[in-house]
């Protein structure tokens, strides 16, 4: 049992520092991300014009890159550091701490060059970046920095990891650090995929070393890595949900063998479903689509498991505290608390973005939403809801942790009204992109009312409710830079790092769990299974490589 | 770790192990939590059935 | 490993209704025809338009109420031939599609008729106009700075 030790000492300074520039980079992200956003919904809605020389599809490709690429990867490789220091020995070793500024410093670098490769209109090909779109070399190669940046940080984590276990034979890996071997293992898998697209089709291509590349590989090589990577964002949500959240209320993990099963289920099953994302491509067959459908629908198994051990150890604790009746247990959460107030409420938005996400992986269904506007408002739902809202409860703890300070009454309440205000904006913007969405309304696409047709006269309420919305949510977004500002200013003190216990002490956890070997293996296994076929398939298309266009 | 953490374990453990008994024989009250995830359950059937008669009627 | 009873009881109801979704969606795409659009059929790019059936853009009639519709979509329109589309009511159109440049999409609005157009390869969509009207027919797939402007209309009456 790892979890009892509940050492009152201060964060080592210099883990702290390393965490805490990666939070800080994945809040100016957000930031700049924010108010691209912003600019967004205004222009889809017909209300502003953008200045001469920047374009939408500039702004939104800054805004996918900043958003789904960046702030989420810094804020997981900061937080999930934390995690393994805390629970790994208490610091970081010096060449674990080394691997982790290298990373950061490639990431930050790539970030860097991409960000400046958008501005200057060289690489407006939104964070897809799907060929036979060309973008500047330098764009490509600075995607190369930015994961070859986190695959260093994988590996330092790896590193302490495997020091652990050498220095423990025989114990069982706490279930922070057992998670974030997981979710750095699934990102590795997956990164892969879009690795071997960019260094071996798109940087070769774009350089003129080869005339021709073949689109849909280049396709399927994206997706490969573009479903795991929504897992990458939702598991470190995940693991606050398990190990912290249970802390924070005052209640126990419900179940750590469970915990552990889910996220191997994760690994196994949100990799080789690609295809869910193309649906409505030419060049896969059905049989192929579906049997990547049903693999999806797989991996929303651990999630119903997530959902009912969530319940549990909230109805656990309120029972245990003298809670009555059916529901009596919800007033005994401690709602004025933000580290539990905001991820909750990102628990809550899981329940509409998780049925989204069926109704889109739904083989033939998709005709109804792809590539509409419901797709924008599902992952504003997953990611820039739940996962965020989770990453912003986090922060709320984590900078005092690393910096010795103490939350304050106040910083709890400026925490829940940035929450709502999130939710608010989020519930208009995301509603009415549902709706529209439903409507045909088309994603990725500047105002046009079509010529004054009809069907797109109807659309305009709505882009009407998502520029205000989308107003809102960047109000939220000034909220929380202004918190985390706040953050560093708290008085000096303790705040604890939560860290949950498991509730019944017979579970301990099969040793099978940590075979790494033995999964790995079953992860490629079925990749090779939803895969080979397929890709040959896509291999021997006849009709030659395309060459590079700029259209914008 | 210290020897007042490995105290206050043990300590720990006996309390866990008590509860445990308790639970092992009748399993903890988990009504709420299986209303809650129905709930969901539901939710998710109402809005997939939802989208999928949409699909049936926009075939033509 | 000790699972609560009343969780199995979730698990078995929550796996039995991601089987019975599955099971939907598997029979109706394989016993009723309602693949996603699939095609499977490579065209070459650099001379598509002196390519069959490319080289002959438009409607074909197939049957009585049975249509071909040969188009490309391009940076940035939909290239449907001569003139835009027009059939009478009840009638099922064949959509075949591909690109001469990037990946565009093929969308009407309203309707089931959503696909990927993609350079190199054809892809197909059919649906059967029930109703008149000038129906969008709209790109949603991000082309260049022009792709909103993408659309054509198919006239039904
Ligand atoms: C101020 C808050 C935000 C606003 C106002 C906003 C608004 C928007 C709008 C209007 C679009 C484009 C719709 C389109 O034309 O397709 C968009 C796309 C997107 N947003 Fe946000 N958003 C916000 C926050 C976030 C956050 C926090 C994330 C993720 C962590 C996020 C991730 C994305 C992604 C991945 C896209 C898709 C880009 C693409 O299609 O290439 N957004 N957002
Ligand atoms: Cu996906
Ligand atoms: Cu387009």
């Amino acid at each position: 049992m790892n979890t009892v030790q509940q050492s009152e000492q201060a964060f080592d300074k210099k883990d702290s520092k390393l965490v805490i520039s990666h939070i800080i980079f994945a809040f100016v992200a957000l930031l700049i991300g924010g108010i691209a956003g912003l600019l967004q919904g205004l222009v889809r809605s017909d209300m502003i014009q953008l200045p001469a020389g920047i374009g939408y599809y500039q702004l939104l490709t800054a805004h996918g890159v900043l958003m789904a690429l960046i702030f989420t990867t810094f804020f997981i490789i900061g937080f999930l550091f934390s995690g393994m220091s805390k629970t790994l020995g208490g610091k970081l070793l010096p060449r674990a701490r080394t691997l982790g500024w290298l990373g950061f410093i490639h990431m930050g670098f790539g970030t860097l060059v991409a960000t400046v490769m958008i501005l200057l209109n060289k690489a407006t090909v939104l964070y897809t970046f799907y060929a036979p779109m060309q973008a500047s070399p330098f764009f490509y190669f600075a995607l190369v920095f930015v994961v070859v940046g986190t695959w260093m940080s994988a590996a330092g984590m790896i590193y302490q990891y495997r020091y652990w276990k050498k220095e423990h034979k025989g114990e069982t890996t706490p279930l922070t650090a057992y998670m974030s071997i997981i979710t750095m293992s699934l990102w590795v898998i997956a990164t892969l995929g879009v690795a071997v697209e960019v260094i071996f089709q798109l940087i070769p291509w774009s350089l003129g070393w080869v005339e021709g590349i073949n689109i849909m590989l280049s396709r399927t090589l994206f997706w490969y890595f573009g479903h795991p990577l929504v897992y990458f964002w939702l598991l470190p949500a995940y693991i606050c949900w398990y190990v912290m959240i249970p802390k924070i209320i005052g209640g126990k993990i419900f179940s750590d063998a469970l915990a552990r099963l889910s996220f191997i289920l994760f690994l196994l099953f949100s990799i080789p479903v690609g295809f869910h994302h193309q649906l409505m491509e030419p060049g896969i067959s059905p049989f192929w689509k579906f049997l990547q459908v049903v693999l999806t629908f797989l991996v929303v198994i651990p999630s119903l498991m997530t959902a009912f051990s969530l319940f549990a150890s909230f109805e656990i604790y309120g029972r245990s505290k003298g809670a009555k009746g059916l529901f009596g247990w919800f007033k005994y959460l401690p709602w004025k608390d933000i580290r539990f107030f905001a991820p909750f409420m990102g628990m809550l938005i899981f329940i509409p973005a998780g049925a989204g996400g069926l109704i889109n992986a739904s083989n033939q269904m998709n005709a109804v939403v792809h590539n509409t506007l419901f797709v924008t408002g599902h992952f504003h739902l997953t990611v820039a809801t739940s996962v965020t809202l989770t990453f912003f409860g986090i922060t709320y703890w984590l900078i005092p942790a690393m910096t010795g300070r103490k939350l304050t009454p106040k910083m709890h309440k400026l925490g829940r009204m940035q929450t709502w205000v999130w939710v608010a904006g989020m519930a208009m913007m995301s509603g009415a992109m549902h709706i529209v969405g439903l409507f045909g309304s088309p994603r990725r696409t500047a105002y046009s009312d079509y010529n004054g047709h009809p069907d797109a006269a109807a659309w305009e309420p709505y882009y009407i409710i998502m520029a205000v919305g989308g107003t809102v949510l960047f109000i939220a977004v000034l909220m929380m830079i202004y918190n985390l500002y706040k953050l560093f200013t708290l008085p000096k003190g303790y705040e604890e790092y939560p860290i949950g216990e498991v509730s019944d002490l017979a579970e301990k956890p099969p040793k099978l769990f940590e075979r790494w070997g033995f999964w790995v293996s079953i992860v490629v296994i079925l990749i090779l299974m939803a895969y080979t076929i397929p890709v040959i398939d896509i291999l021997n298309n006849p009709s030659g490589g395309s060459k590079g266009f700029v259209t914008w | 770790m210290s020897q007042t953490t490995e105290e206050m374990k043990t300590e720990k453990e006996v309390v866990r192990l008590k509860d445990n008994k308790k639970t092992k024989h009748e399993e903890v009250n988990l009504k709420g939590t299986f209303a809650s995830v129905m709930l969901l359950g539901g939710f998710l059937i109402i809005t997939w059935l939802a989208v999928f008669i949409l699909f049936l009627v926009r075939n033509g | 490993m000790h699972i609560h009873k009343l969780e199995k009881i979730w698990l078995v109801f929550g796996i039995g209704m991601l089987g019975v979704f599955l099971l939907i969606l598997g029979i109706s795409t394989f016993s009723y025809g309602l693949e996603p659009p699939s095609a499977h059929q490579a065209v070459n790019m650099e001379n598509l338009y002196d390519t069959p059936p490319f080289d002959e853009l438009g409607l074909n009639k197939l049957n009585d109420k049975e249509y071909e519709a040969i188009l490309t979509a391009y940076v940035f329109g939909f290239n449907t031939g001569d003139e835009e589309f027009t059939v009478p009511v009840g009638s099922t159109v064949h959509f075949k599609a591909t690109s001469p440049d990037v990946v565009h999409g093929f969308e009407i609005p309203g309707t089931n008729a959503n696909m990927m157009v993609v350079p190199g390869i054809i892809n197909h969509v059919t649906y059967t106009f029930d109703e008149p009207g000038e129906y969008l027919i709209l790109c949603n797939e991000y082309c260049g700075v022009g792709h909103e402007i993408m659309q054509t209309t198919i006239t039904v009456k």
